[in-house]
């Protein structure tokens, strides 16, 4: 197939995927099919190859939704092996056992308990307050964040909240829609069968900007309110379910308040300000109470926390 | 079409629908449990790896009833579960040769193991070790069980998914 036509092609599907995005499949599937149109009334195009085109661009608008939770687990670890970049971790056996039996305790009353790589935690050994949840499954949490957790209920409200991004594939949506462009070409490649070393190039540049799409929204700029918002929608439901005091939540997110500097590091450069959070969160519970977890709770909380 | 026609017309296409079978599913995590009850503390009956067809028997949620190739019935959560038909290998799909629009998407050679290779090849700097320790940490939903009743944390009935 004429390369110079496929890439022209993939261009306007790549444009229609981001109306598609956000205006439904349909606009994509049109792009697709008026592209095939073309290429084979001018006859640079047999009737086949752009049946194939107006086949694969009809895919091509729920492209994202498309993404597998295989494609999400590969993008997942090469996130957090750049947040890793940034923040070592902190190599405290028994603190990550703890932690990942919380978490992925918690993981099962999600809507998505099942990822394909499973749900991971790992503590960061920063002062900075501060958790990322890489898509699939992979979380990350600071000390520093750790240190504002009085209770165990606390430190649960953290993890739902992060677990709450990855159901909602908020990572994912990060990624820049002119991304596509690039992948998509070599899904039409694929789909002609004629994948070849330039094309395997195109799909790592893809992976690349996708994965600097996502740090960069983890570690700088965050994902914006309406996310925030579905996030500790999430971590409400999720604490609930378990059987965790829900207004944990609440109380973790008034000590982040008390640190909380606009244009400062760490949440308070990639969140909005905790106290509004708070006065959402109380919104969503049916009855807030007083967080006071039984003896046994805080006991082991506290000997995990131990030296945090 | 006459306005009679089209009441019985309507309950037969319902009924036809009522009665197609449920279209088969597709395991989409790295290992998925066939489990004896509908919940994550029942018995492990097949462990079923990516890509593995699965016969739908009760398409409730969000456990869905299942039959496997080897026969055996049981209950897997939906998100371990797509009806999309997932193709292992890329390259062994066409549009040309009739493909679903959603099999050539999921076709692509999309982000793989083969892509993190490259990504690492041009990134050495990169450290996936401590990746991989972390997924290595594994709780079961029997340790998770445990873990919650030590801490005296109830689940909210049926709040188990």
């Amino acid at each position: 197939m004429n390369r110079r036509l496929l890439q022209a092609a993939c261009a306007a599907i790549g444009a229609g995927a981001v109306l598609g995005l956000s205006a439904g499949c349909e606009a994509v599937k049109v792009v697709a099919e008026g592209v095939a149109a073309v290429g084979e009334a001018t006859g640079t195009v047999s009737h086949e190859q752009a049946q194939a085109i107006a086949k694969t661009g009809t895919a091509l608008g729920s492209a994202l939704e498309q993404l597998t939770p295989e494609n999400e687990y590969w993008i997942g670890r090469s996130v957090t092996a750049t947040i890793l970049g940034s923040y070592k971790p902190y190599d405290r056996a028994d603190l990550s056992r703890y932690v990942n039996q919380l978490g992925q305790s918690l993981a099962l009353f999600s809507s998505r308990p099942e990822t394909f790589g499973g749900y991971h935690f790992l503590v960061l050994d920063s002062d900075e307050v501060n958790a990322f949840a890489g898509p699939g499954g992979l979380v990350t949490v600071t000390r520093g964040m750790l240190r504002l957790c009085r209770t165990e209920d606390a430190l649960a409200a953290v993890l739902a909240h992060e677990i709450g991004h990855i159901e909602h594939k908020h990572g994912l949506r990060a990624i820049k829609k002119s991304r596509w462009t690039g992948a998509f070409t070599t899904m039409v490649v694929e789909a002609g069968k004629s994948l070849g070393g330039a094309d395997l190039a195109e799909a790592v540049t893809a992976f690349e900007g996708s994965i600097g799409d996502i740090s960069q929204t983890l570690m700088n700029s965050g994902y914006g309110r309406a996310s925030e918002r579905e996030a500790d929608a999430a971590a409400v439901r999720i604490l609930s379910a378990a059987g965790y005091n829900p207004s944990a939540l609440t109380d973790m997110l008034g000590e982040m308040a008390k640190g909380y500097k606009p244009g400062g590091l760490g949440f308070s450069k990639t969140h909005p300000d905790p106290a509004v959070r708070v006065a959402e969160v109380k919104a969503m519970l049916a009855t807030p109470s007083p967080v006071a977890p039984p003896p046994a709770r805080q006991q082991r909380f506290a000997a995990a926390m131990r030296g945090v | 079409m006459k306005r009679w026609l089209s009441i019985p017309v309507l309950a037969l296409a319902a009924l036809a629908a009522s009665a197609a079978p449920p279209q088969p599913m597709s395991v989409q995590v790295r290992s998925g449990q066939v489990r004896a009850t509908a919940s994550f503390l029942g018995k492990v009956v097949a462990d079923l790896p990516y890509g593995t067809q699965v016969e739908v028997v009760q398409p409730s949620k969000p456990w869905v009833q299942v039959r496997t190739a080897a026969g055996q019935t049981g209950w897997m959560h939906e998100s371990a579960l797509t009806t999309a038909r997932l193709q292992l290998k890329a390259g062994s799909g066409s549009a040309q040769a009739g493909a679903s629009a959603s099999e050539v998407s999921l076709a692509a050679k999309g982000f793989t193991q083969q892509i993190e290779r490259e990504y690492r090849s041009k990134n050495p700097t990169l450290d996936f070790a401590w990746v991989d320790r972390m997924e290595a940490i594994r709780v079961t939903a029997a340790e998770a069980e445990a873990f919650l009743a030590a801490g005296q944390v109830a689940p909210r009935e049926g709040g188990a998914r």
